[in-house]
C-alpha cells in the first residue's frame, strides 16, 4: 500500500510530465495573459489614468497573474473529466491510496502547473520594466508565492466540483465559460474596484475570492495596501481551505456512485 | 476462509429498479482460473466491479481472501489486479511512465519497482516499446501493457474483463499464452470475463455461465458439454428410418433421431470410437453411408440448452447497446 504522501507524489509526477510533454500548453498558458497585457493593458492604458498617476501596466501586471492562475486553475478540472472518459479515473480508484491522498495530489499538480505559467508571466512582465525590479525582494516574492498557491487551490478546488458533477467537457467548458468572466472582471484585476463603482457590482465583487488573491499579490509587489495584506491572506487561507474540503467531499461523492 | 479466493454469497446489484446481478454465489479457489461466461448486459463487469471494490454491493456478501469487499476495501485493493475492459492507460505517458505510476500507487519502490518492471515488460514483449507515448501503440499492445501493469505489483488474484475483445486472432493466441503463464508460473488466480465461448474454453479451469445477472450453470468446460450427452453424430443415408431403427434396436447412444429426411443423428458418449461401429452395423443391413460427421458440443451449445438463444444474437440488440451505455454511466 502507497501512503498518503506517496500517492500525493504520484498524481503530482504525473500531471507535470504531462504537462511538459505538451508544449502547445506551456507556450499557449503563457501566451494569453501577454497578449491581453501588451493589447489591452497598452491600449488601455492610453486613455485611462490612475489616481496617484501611477501606470496602468504596473497596476495590471497583477491582474495579468491573477488571470493566469484563475484560468490555469479552474480548467485543470478538465482532466478529471479526461480521465473519466479515458478510463484512467479506473486505474486510480481501483488502487490502494487514500481518496483524499488522489484529491490532494491532483490539487498540487494542477497549483505546481498553474503557478509555474504565473512565474513565466511574472519574469517577462518584469523583463519589460512593466514592474520595477526593485520590487522583486525576498518578502514581496514569498508573499506572492503563498498568494499563488492559495489562488490556485481555490479555483483548482471549483474546477473539481464542477467536473465531479458533469460527465462531458462541452458541460464543463458552458460552466467555467459562465463563471470565469464575472470571476475575472470583478476581481479588480484590469479596473479597481472602489467606492465609485456601483453597489451591486461591489457587493458580487465581495464574495469572489479573486479579489482577495489580486489585492494580496498588488499589496505585496507594488507595496500598496499596507496591512490589509495580511486580512487578505486570512481571507484567502480561509476559501482555500473550505473549498479543497468541498472538493474532497465532491470526489469522494463521485466516486462512491 | 484462507484458502478460498473468492467467495459469493447472494450477490445483488441494484440500479434503480434495474437489477445487473441477482443473487449470485459463487467460490473461487487459489490458482483457480474462473470464468464467467455470458452475453453482454448479462452483469459480468458489475459482479466483478463489486469484487474489485469499484462499486459497492446492493445485498448479499463477496470477500477476496477473506476480506469482506465492502467494509474492507483497501485490503482487497492491494491483493488484486485489475485489467479493466476499456482502456485505462493514460496515453500521453509512455508504457514505462504508465508501470512506473502504476507501481507507486502499490507502494513498489526503488530497486524493486524498477526490477518488476523490467520483468513485466520482458513478459508482455515491450521491452522495446517501453519508452513511447501509448498513444502511438497498438490495440494489442494497450492490451498486453494492461495485462503486464495489472501484474506489477505483484497481485495474489487478477481479474480480466473481457481481455482479448476487439484483438485480432494472433495477439488473441498470445495474451491466452500470458495469462496461462501468469497462473501456471506464478501460481496466480485469475477470474476472467468474456462473452467468447472459445476462449472460455481454452482458458478456464471452471465457467460459470451468466444470463441476466443470474449464474445458470458452473462447472468445468468439459462437464458443462458433457452435460448435452456427449457428442453428435450425423450420417448421411438414403434410407435412415431403417438405420434409426437399427441403431435403436441395439441401444446406441443416448439419442438417435431422424434428421431432415436423408439423415440421422446419434448423441453418443465418445463419437470418434463408436463412428467406426456405427458405419459396419449400416454396412451389415446394407444401408448407403453418404456422409458422416461428428460435432463435439461447444459451451455454445450449452449456452442455448440453458436459455434457448444464442450468446451471438444479443449482441446487436438495441436493448443491449442501450444497457450498457446504462451501466457504463456508472
Amino acid at each position: 500500500m502507497a501512503s498518503t504522501i506517496d500517492t500525493i507524489y504520484a498524481l503530482w509526477l504525473r500531471e507535470i510530465k504531462r504537462y511538459l510533454k505538451s508544449k502547445s500548453r506551456v507556450v499557449g498558458s503563457g501566451g494569453q495573459p501577454l497578449i491581453w497585457l501588451a493589447l489591452f493593458g497598452v491600449g488601455f492604458g492610453s486613455v485611462f489614468t490612475l489616481a496617484g498617476g501611477a501606470s496602468y501596466l504596473t497596476f495590471m501586471a497583477p491582474g495579468i497573474m491573477g488571470m493566469t492562475l484563475l484560468f490555469s486553475s479552474i480548467f485543470s478540472g478538465v482532466n478529471v473529466i479526461w480521465d473519466k472518459q479515458f478510463g484512467f479515473m479506473k486505474e486510480i480508484l481501483v488502487a490502494p491510496v487514500s481518496r483524499v491522498g488522489i484529491v490532494l495530489g491532483k490539487i498540487a499538480g494542477s497549483a505546481s502547473i498553474a503557478m509555474m505559467n504565473t512565474i513565466i508571466v511574472l519574469i517577462i512582465i518584469v523583463i519589460f520594466g512593466v514592474l520595477p525590479l526593485s520590487h522583486i525582494t525576498v518578502p514581496s516574492v514569498v508573499l506572492t508565492l503563498i498568494f499563488m498557491a492559495l489562488i490556485s487551490f481555490v479555483f483548482i478546488s471549483i474546477g473539481l466540483l464542477i467536473a465531479s458533477t458533469v460527465n462531458n467537457v462541452e458541460g464543463f467548458q458552458v460552466i467555467i465559460n459562465f463563471l470565469v468572466m464575472p470571476l475575472f472582471f470583478l476581481s479588480g484585476a484590469i479596473f479597481p474596484i472602489t467606492s465609485k463603482t456601483p453597489i451591486w457590482m461591489q457587493a458580487i465583487s465581495v464574495i469572489d475570492p479573486l479579489r482577495y488573491g489580486v489585492d494580496g499579490m498588488r499589496s505585496a509587489l507594488l507595496g500598496t495596501g499596507g496591512s490589509v495584506i495580511y486580512l487578505d491572506l486570512a481571507i484567502m487561507f480561509v476559501v482555500a481551505v473550505a473549498f479543497v474540503l468541498v472538493a474532497d467531499w465532491a470526489f469522494k461523492r463521485m466516486q462512491a456512485k | 476462509m484462507p484458502d478460498s479466493a473468492i467467495a459469493v454469497k447472494g450477490l445483488v446489484k441494484k440500479y434503480g429498479n434495474f437489477t445487473a446481478v441477482d443473487k449470485v454465489s459463487f467460490n473461487v479457489g487459489e490458482g483457480e482460473i474462473f470464468g464467467l461466461l455470458g452475453p453482454n448486459g448479462a452483469g459480468k463487469t458489475t459482479t466483478i466491479s463489486v469484487l474489485s471494490t469499484i462499486i459497492s454491493l446492493t445485498s448479499g456478501s463477496a470477500a477476496v481472501f477473506g476480506n469482506d469487499v465492502d467494509r474492507n476495501r483497501d485490503a482487497v485493493r492491494s491483493m488484486i489486479g485489475m485489467v479493466f475492459q476499456d482502456p485505462s492507460l493514460d496515453d500521453e505517458l509512455t508504457g514505462r511512465e504508465n508501470l512506473d505510476l502504476h507501481a507507486r500507487f502499490y507502494g513498489v519502490k526503488g530497486e524493486e519497482k524498477k526490477r518488476a518492471i523490467g520483468e513485466v515488460l520482458k513478459l508482455v514483449e515491450l521491452g522495446a516499446y517501453a519508452d513511447k507515448q501509448v498513444r502511438s501503440y497498438s490495440g494489442g499492445m494497450k492490451r498486453r501493457l494492461e495485462i503486464a501493469r495489472g501484474f506489477i505489483h505483484k497481485p495474489r488474484l487478477l481479474f480480466l474483463d473481457e481481455p482479448t475483445i476487439g484483438l485480432d486472432p494472433q495477439t488473441r493466441r498470445k495474451i491466452w499464452d500470458y495469462i496461462k503463464m501468469l497462473n501456471e508460473r506464478e501460481r496466480l488466480t485469475i477470474i476472467i470475463t468474456t462473452h467468447y465461448m472459445e476462449e472460455a474454453d481454452e482458458l478456464c479451469d471452471r465457467i460459470g455461465i451468466i444470463d441476466h445477472g443470474k449464474i445458470i450453470a458452473l462447472n468445468t468446460p468439459e462437464k458443462l458439454k458433457d452435460s448435452l450427452g456427449g457428442d453428435v453424430i450425423r450420417i448421411g443415408t438414403p434410407a435412415p428410418g431403417k438405420l434409426a431403427s437399427i441403431l435403436k434396436k441395439r441401444k446406441f447412444g443416448m439419442r438417435v433421431k431422424e434428421y431432415g429426411g436423408d439423415a440421422v443423428e446419434i448423441t453418443v458418449r465418445d463419437g470418434s470410437a463408436l463412428l467406426p461401429r456405427i458405419i459396419a452395423l449400416a454396412e451389415k443391413g446394407k444401408i448407403d453411408v453418404e456422409y458422416s460427421t461428428i460435432k463435439r458440443p461447444t459451451l455454445e451449445d450449452v449456452f442455448i440448452s440453458l436459455t434457448g438463444k444464442a450468446i451471438r444474437e444479443e449482441e446487436g440488440d438495441a436493448n443491449t447497446a442501450m444497457m450498457r451505455r446504462f451501466m457504463g454511466r456508472r
